[in-house]
């Protein structure tokens, strides 16, 4: 093997077969997989599948505490974990530039490689494309997953009540800062990490100890504050967000601080908004706090009727204040 | 305990509004100068938490809301040519006089690098030694500083394809133009803390002593701000208009000579206009001889467009605090922030897109 992704590789001739054998099928192959069929077979799911699909398109590529490759596996993963569903199989394709070191592939392969078994899924089927030079950037990777549905009726971000709690799986605005920080060069006095991780096991288990878990949602782009907007537009509600109770680390608070940004608007890759009845909310959390991807759970805010759609802030002041979704990505500002 | 949660401590801070509210027993209308006020007041909720006879108003303290129309049609023009722009982040969705803006001109093809620093930019230009890279210098006096020193390394290291487009701006001459309008009516400020380190409390001090204007340099957490409100409240009652530095904790009373200094070597004060201001003498920054070979506008010669009179954008009474956002027939209906008019929506600290984003 070339110690470069060769344009060769995409050819779907020799060079393909080498690349499949030799990175992927070494770090991501299974029974399924290893028959190399132009389609996967599935034959252990039944009742109600829940399907996502992703694209993740990242710099850089290796970030502190993940890579392009096991966030590819949490993010599909726990898409499909959000709807109520144990997740079980992936496919995942590769849009390679010419060119990639071909350690970074293998390197990150070998990532995706240990994610997905972290989370028991398999990766079921694929696909590789190589684009010329300057085509696209390293590399993008897109993953499918699909999970049998456990909870009966399934969350929804349309499925919030007057009268439920809000919850959040732990602190927000880790991932965002970290990218971010990493890819600009800036230096803290702590290291920022990237908190990328599966939280289907810990969904799960909510699911079944808990039970009428009304919404299950992972603040991913555009963070805490976009997604509690889409919430309440979906669910046709108010949602009250209560400032001092939202967890956020104290070197992210200082960058986010430093920068001009808002950690309630950066991404999260391992955390997770959860809405049930308020009476369900302590039993939740103690699942939550004991479980690691949840441990810095909080109870964060309410439901209610008020104004359709709209999510008010209240500050750690006392005062109330619009809690908007965000226009565009964040940038930072001048001083 | 640290620094900054001390300063937002809930209980300390309502000590504080009560007190403010035993003080305001007449109408009050204060202004902030800096837009990381407007922002902190929106954001932390003050603003609902006031009484209802304080307002306070957004002044020019905001570098890209007061960013004129030419300067930006300027910046545009450079940004289609054969040349790199390195900006701060906040240039990147202000929209010129055809609604362009450098987020648009990007996607056709320009190219923008946004950078944290004036040093950043002179890194690009090092780095790419083949492509010219401008800088586009906005600020105010916490920023031409280091602006300033990198030009002097730039020229130390003869880096011969590196610019900037000065578009600096000083705050007291704009204080200046504000305090003289009889049409405006204010009752105190809230100075900005971040422009006061570099300067220091003497350039304001004109305020109480030509025009019995309080005023209070403010630090930027929500007890900060209380508390300079309270001292305006309380000269108000005492009636003994001064200037008090409150943000001692990072605002030296003769504020960064040595800033200043570098500030002095590279640059010359000009005249120069506001975005709704007008033109404001001394306010404007533009290099000295020695140092004008980093000039774009002279290396270049970039053509913009002449702005349009009448865009019907009031961004020019809002800073001047003669109407709130909200009076502004073009707010939330025509001027968005998804489609800016003018650059007080566009801006994060620009007091149109605070009363967008945050009011209830």
């Amino acid at each position: 093997m070339s110690d470069r992704v060769l344009l060769d590789y995409g050819s779907g001739g020799k060079a393909s077969q080498r690349l499949i054998r030799e990175i992927f099928l070494k770090h991501l192959g299974n029974p399924g997989l290893n028959r190399l069929d132009d389609a996967a077979l599935i034959e252990d799911l039944s009742g109600p599948l829940a399907v996502s699909t992703d694209t993740f398109t990242i710099f850089p590529l290796f970030f502190p505490g993940g890579d392009i490759g096991s966030l590819a596996v949490h993010g599909t993963v726990n898409d499909v974990a959000m709807l109520g569903a144990e997740p079980r199989y992936l496919s995942c394709a590769f849009l390679l530039e010419e060119g990639l070191d071909m350690q970074d592939l293998d390197r990150i392969a070998a990532s995706m490689g240990r994610a997905a078994a972290d989370c028991g899924v398999q990766v079921i089927t694929g696909d590789t494309k190589v684009v010329p030079k300057g085509a696209a950037d390293k590399m993008f990777i897109n993953t499918t997953g699909i999970g049998m549905v456990i909870a009966d009726p399934a969350p929804s971000g349309s499925r919030a009540e007057p009268g439920d709690a809000v919850l959040i799986s732990g602190t927000m605005g880790d991932h965002g800062l970290a990218i971010l920080t990493h890819r600009q060069g800036l230096k803290f006095e702590t290291d920022i990490q990237s908190d990328s991780q599966a939280l289907n096991s810990l969904t799960t288990r909510l699911i079944r100890e808990v039970g009428d878990v009304h919404v299950l949602r992972d603040p991913t782009r555009g963070g805490l504050a976009t997604t509690l907007n889409e919430i309440a537009s979906q669910s046709g509600c108010e949602i009250l967000l209560q400032e001092d109770q939202v967890p956020v680390r104290r070197e992210v608070q200082g960058g986010c601080s430093f920068l001009g940004l808002d950690p309630l608007y950066l991404a999260n890759e391992g955390k997770f908004i959860c809405i049930l009845p308020e009476d369900l909310a302590s039993k939740a959390l103690e699942v939550m706090r004991s479980h690691p991807a949840g441990r810095d759970a909080a109870l964060i805010g309410y439901v209610r009727e008020g104004q359709k759609g709209r999510v008010v802030l209240r500050t750690s002041l006392g005062g109330h204040r619009l809690l908007d979704m965000l226009e565009g990505e964040q940038l930072p500002r001048i001083c | 305990m640290n620094l900054s949660s001390e300063f937002r401590d809930p209980d300390l801070c309502r000590r504080v509004l009560e007190q403010i509210q035993h003080l305001a027993d007449s109408p009050f209308r204060f202004m902030e100068v800096c837009g990381t006020h407007t922002v902190s007041i929106f954001q932390s909720g003050i603003k609902s938490l006031l009484p209802e006879n304080i307002s306070h108003l957004s002044g020019p303290g905001c570098p890209v809301c007061v960013t004129h129309d030419l300067e930006v049609n300027t910046f545009l023009a450079l940004a289609k040519m054969d040349l790199r722009l390195a900006t701060f982040g906040d240039l990147m969705r202000v929209p010129g006089s055809r609604g362009d803006s450098l987020k648009k001109v990007q996607a056709e093809g320009a190219r923008v690098d946004i950078v944290y620093s004036a040093f950043d930019a002179l890194q690009l230009a090092v780095d790419n030694p083949s492509e010219n890279v401008v800088f586009l210098a906005v600020g105010f006096e916490t920023t031409a500083p280091t602006v300033a020193a990198t030009v002097k390394v730039a020229l130390k290291q003869q880096v011969e394809n590196f610019f900037i487009l000065p578009m600096h701006k000083l705050v007291p001459p704009a204080l200046q133009a504000l305090a003289s309008d009889p049409d405006i009516r204010v009752d105190g400020l809230l100075l900005p803390g971040h422009v006061s380190t570099i300067t220091g409390i003497e350039p304001f001090m004109f305020l109480a002593g030509d025009y019995n204007l309080p005023a209070v340099i403010s630090g930027f957490e929500p007890l900060d701000i209380l508390q300079s409100i309270q001292i305006l409240l309380r000269m108000h009652k005492e009636k003994t208009p001064a200037v008090i530095n409150s943000y001692k904790r990072a605002v030296a009373d003769q504020g960064n000579p040595r800033a200043r200094k570098v500030m002095q070597e590279v640059f010359k004060p000009v005249d120069t206009a506001w975005r709704g201001l007008g033109d404001i003498p001394g306010s404007g920054l533009s290099l000295r001889k020695e140092y004008l070979g980093f000039d774009a506008r002279r290396k270049f010669e970039p053509a913009p467009l002449q702005p349009e009179t009448n865009t019907g954008c009031k961004c020019g009474q809002v800073l001047k605090g003669k109407i709130l956002p909200p009076q502004c027939p073009l707010f939330a209906s025509v001027c968005t922030p998804a489609e800016p008019v003018g650059p007080c929506m566009v801006s994060t600290e620009g007091s149109c897109a605070a009363f967008f984003k945050y009011s209830l």
